[in-house]
C-alpha cells in the first residue's frame, strides 16, 4: 500500500522505533515561545544540561504577552532572551521584531515541505499548511527536542478530507474549518493527521491554508497538512531560491512528500462547500457551530480581530473592506492585532490600519494578547466577544466570559452591528 | 516510579480542556508549586467545589477527550503538585496524554463499559484505587464494593513511566 504525506515524512526522519507503536523522529526545527519554554530551560539547567542540539534549528519568539505586563511575564521573557543569547540562537525575535509565532515563523520561511517541526504550542499544526509535519507538544517533549533534536510520536494514521466546491462570496477558510470541526467533532481526529485535499484547498492562498490547518487541533488532530504545490513554492521562493534552479525544480523536489495514489487512509471525508454559509460557534467547544444567520442579533461587548488563526494580511484586508467608511457600534469595543510587524506595516501602507482606526478600533502591537485572555483585551465576567481566534473554551478570554469564533468578515460586520451579523460580502 | 494509589475524584463530563484544568492566566508562573491552588478552578461542572473536592485525591476518573485544547504541560503539573498522578478516562487528547507519560504519570484509557461501571458503582461515594502497574490492573474499592479492572498501556508509555519520564529515557537512548 502507498504512503500518506505524514508516513513519508516519518520514514525520511526516523531515528528509532523503541517499541512497535513509537516513532522517534529527527527534527528539522524546534520553535519556542516564552510561555512554555522557560520551564524547559530551567529544568535543563537544573539537570546540568543547559545545551541546545543545534542553534540554527531553534527559532524563538516572545509573543504571548509582549510588551511584558508584569514582573512574571517580564521574567519569562528574560529567561528566553538570555537563553537565546547564551546559545547563539540567531532567529530570536524580541520586541520590535516579534509577532504571533504561527504567523511570524512561516513569514520568515521557517516552515518547509517535508519538515518535522515541534513547538510547545498546540497550534503548531498551522505549519502543516506548507506540507510539513508540525505538532504541538508539551514542555517535556520540547525540552528533549531542544537538547537532542528528536521527538517521539505514535503512528501517523491519517484522515483525508477532500474539500470540494468553490468558496461562495463572503465565505472564508475559517468558515470551512469551523464547518469541518462541527461535522467531525472536537474528538474527531484525535491522534490522527488530517490531510486537506480537493479543489477548494488547491485554490486557497497560503494565508488561507494556515487558517485551515491552524484549527486542525480543535478536532484533536496532531497536524493538518496541505500537499505542497506551486502556491507553496511561490510563497517560499525568496527563502529557497539558493537551493533550487527554478520554482519548478523546487516543486519537483517537494513532490517526494506528496501522498501516493494508493495511500492508506484511516478515513476519507468529502466536504462540499458550494452552499456553505458563514459559520460561528455558540458554546464553549469549537465543534458547537451554527450558520451566522441563526445567531444573528446576539449582543456583543467586544470584537477581537487577530491571532494565529486570522491575524494575517488577507484577514485584515477583508475586515477593512467591511469596515471602510463606517463606525463600529458605540456599545462595542473593537480591537485589532496585526499578527506580525510585517503584516502591520503592510496594513499601514495599504491604509487598512487607518480604516480600522476611523471605524473606532484600537490597534495593538503584534501579540497573542487577548486570544488567551492574558493581556490586551481580557473580558469581564458575563461579557461576550466575537473573535477571529480559534478557541471558545470557558474562560479562555476571561473568566465567566463567552467567545464566539468567526471569520474576520463576520467579526467586522458584527462590530458594526453591535451584535452577531453576516457581512454584506455574503449574499444568501 | 511514582505512587499511583489513593482516593478517587470523579469528574462526570467529557471534553474537559486544559484551560479548565489550569487557566491561561496562571501560565506566567515559572514554578510548578504555584499552580497548586488553581487546579480545575474554571471547570464547568455542577456542584463541583475545586478546593474541597480535590483535597486528598490521587486519581481522577472522567469521560472522553480529557485534556483537549492547549499543549500546556502546566495541566499535568497542576495535577501532580496536588498529588494526582493518575487520570483514567474513556479517551485523552494526544498532547495531554503524552505529557502525562512524559512526566512519568499515568493516563489510562478504558473502554466505555468500564468507565460506565466505575461511574455507576462508585461515583458519589468515597472510593480508592489500588494500582497493580506490573500486571496492568487496578482495583477500585468503596466499603464492601470492589471492582478489578484490567487496562492496557503501550509498551513505550510503560517504559516512560518506569524511566521516570521522557527526559530520562531520551538521555539514556539518544546522543
Ligand atoms: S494567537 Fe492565540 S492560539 Fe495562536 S499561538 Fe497565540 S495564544 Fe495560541
Amino acid at each position: 500500500m502507498g504512503k500518506t504525506i505524514a508516513e513519508k515524512i516519518f520514514e525520511s526522519h526516523l531515528v528509532d522505533r523503541p517499541t512497535a507503536d513509537t516513532f522517534v523522529l529527527r527534527l528539522d526545527a524546534v520553535f519556542c515561545h516564552e510561555i512554555t519554554t522557560p520551564i524547559a530551560i530551567n529544568d535543563l539547567i537544573a539537570r546540568g544540561k543547559d545545551r541546545v542540539f543545534d542553534p540554527a534549528r531553534i527559532k524563538a519568539v516572545i509573543d504571548h504577552v509582549t510588551p511584558a505586563k508584569d514582573g512574571k511575564t517580564a521574567t519569562q521573557g528574560k529567561i528566553l532572551r538570555e537563553w537565546a543569547r547564551r546559545h547563539g540562537i540567531q532567529d530570536f525575535f524580541d520586541i520590535g521584531a516579534n509577532g504571533v509565532c504561527h504567523a511570524l515563523f512561516p513569514e520568515k520561511g521557517f516552515a518547509r515541505p517535508g519538515y518535522t517541526i515541534i513547538m510547545g504550542d498546540s497550534h503548531t499544526c498551522t505549519h502543516g499548511a506548507f506540507g510539513a509535519f508540525a505538532a504541538g507538544v508539551g514542555t517535556t517533549d520540547l525540552e528533549v527536542g531542544i537538547l537532542k533534536g528528536v521527538c517521539a510520536f505514535r503512528s501517523p494514521a491519517t484522515i483525508k478530507i477532500t474539500v470540494n466546491g468553490a468558496m461562495p462570496a463572503g465565505v472564508y477558510a475559517k468558515d470551512v474549518i469551523l464547518s469541518i470541526i462541527g461535522r467531525i467533532g472536537v474528538n474527531g481526529a484525535t491522534d490522527k493527521v488530517i490531510e486537506f485535499h480537493g479543489p477548494a484547498v488547491g485554490a486557497m492562498s497560503m494565508d488561507e491554508r494556515m487558517t485551515l490547518c491552524n484549527m486542525a487541533v480543535e478536532a484533536g488532530a496532531t497536524c493538518g497538512i496541505c500537499p505542497p504545490d506551486m502556491t507553496t513554492v511561490d510563497y517560499l521562493w525568496p527563502f529557497i531560491k539558493a537551493e533550487f534552479v527554478s520554482p519548478q525544480a523546487a516543486l519537483a523536489a517537494y513532490g517526494r512528500f506528496l501522498p501516493d495514489a494508493d495511500a492508506g487512509y484511516e478515513r476519507i471525508i468529502t466536504h462540499d462547500i458550494s452552499d456553505l454559509a458563514p459559520q460561528v460557534t455558540f458554546g464553549f467547544k469549537p465543534d458547537q457551530v451554527k450558520p451566522v444567520a441563526e445567531m444573528a442579533g446576539t449582543p456583543l461587548d467586544q470584537v477581537y480581530i487577530g491571532s494565529c488563526t486570522n491575524g494575517r494580511l488577507e484577514d485584515l484586508r477583508v475586515a477593512a473592506q467591511v469596515l471602510r467608511g463606517r463606525r463600529i457600534h458605540p456599545k462595542v469595543r473593537g480591537i485589532v492585532s496585526p499578527a506580525t510587524p510585517l503584516i502591520y506595516s503592510q496594513a499601514l501602507e495599504e491604509g487598512i490600519i487607518a480604516t480600522f482606526m476611523q471605524a473606532g478600533f484600537c490597534v495593538t502591537n503584534p501579540t497573542c494578547g487577548a486570544c488567551l485572555g492574558m493581556s490586551n483585551g481580557v473580558l469581564a465576567e458575563g461579557e461576550v466577544c466575537a473573535a477571529t481566534t480559534n478557541r471558545n473554551f470557558n474562560g479562555r478570554m476571561g473568566k465567566g466570559a463567552m467567545v464566539h469564533l468567526m471569520s474576520p468578515a463576520t467579526a467586522a460586520a458584527s462590530a458594526l452591528a453591535g451584535s452577531i451579523a453576516n457581512s454584506e460580502l455574503y449574499k444568501e | 516510579m511514582k505512587a499511583f494509589n489513593g482516593p478517587v475524584l470523579f469528574l462526570d463530563r467529557s471534553d474537559i480542556n486544559t484551560d479548565e484544568i489550569i487557566p491561561a492566566r496562571y501560565l506566567t508562573e515559572i514554578s510548578k508549586e504555584a499552580l497548586r491552588p488553581h487546579l480545575l478552578e474554571d471547570l464547568s461542572l455542577e456542584e463541583f467545589d475545586p478546593r474541597a473536592d480535590i483535597a486528598g485525591k490521587r486519581v481522577i476518573v472522567t469521560r472522553s477527550n480529557f485534556g483537549c485544547g492547549s499543549s500546556r504541560e502546566h495541566a499535568p503539573w497542576a495535577l501532580e503538585v496536588n498529588g494526582i498522578t493518575v487520570v483514567i478516562a474513556r479517551s485523552f487528547a494526544r498532547i495531554f496524554r503524552q505529557n502525562m507519560f512524559n512526566c512519568g504519570m499515568l493516563a489510562i484509557e478504558l473502554p466505555e463499559e468500564s468507565i460506565e461501571k466505575l461511574f455507576s458503582r462508585f461515583a458519589g461515594r468515597p472510593a480508592e484505587i489500588a494500582m497493580d502497574f506490573q500486571n496492568s490492573r487496578l482495583t477500585v474499592r468503596s466499603g464492601e464494593e470492589e471492582a478489578v479492572v484490567p487496562f492496557v498501556i503501550s509498551d513505550f508509555d510503560r517504559k516512560l513511566v518506569e524511566a521516570g519520564g521522557w527526559v530520562d529515557f531520551a538521555d539514556t537512548h539518544y546522543a
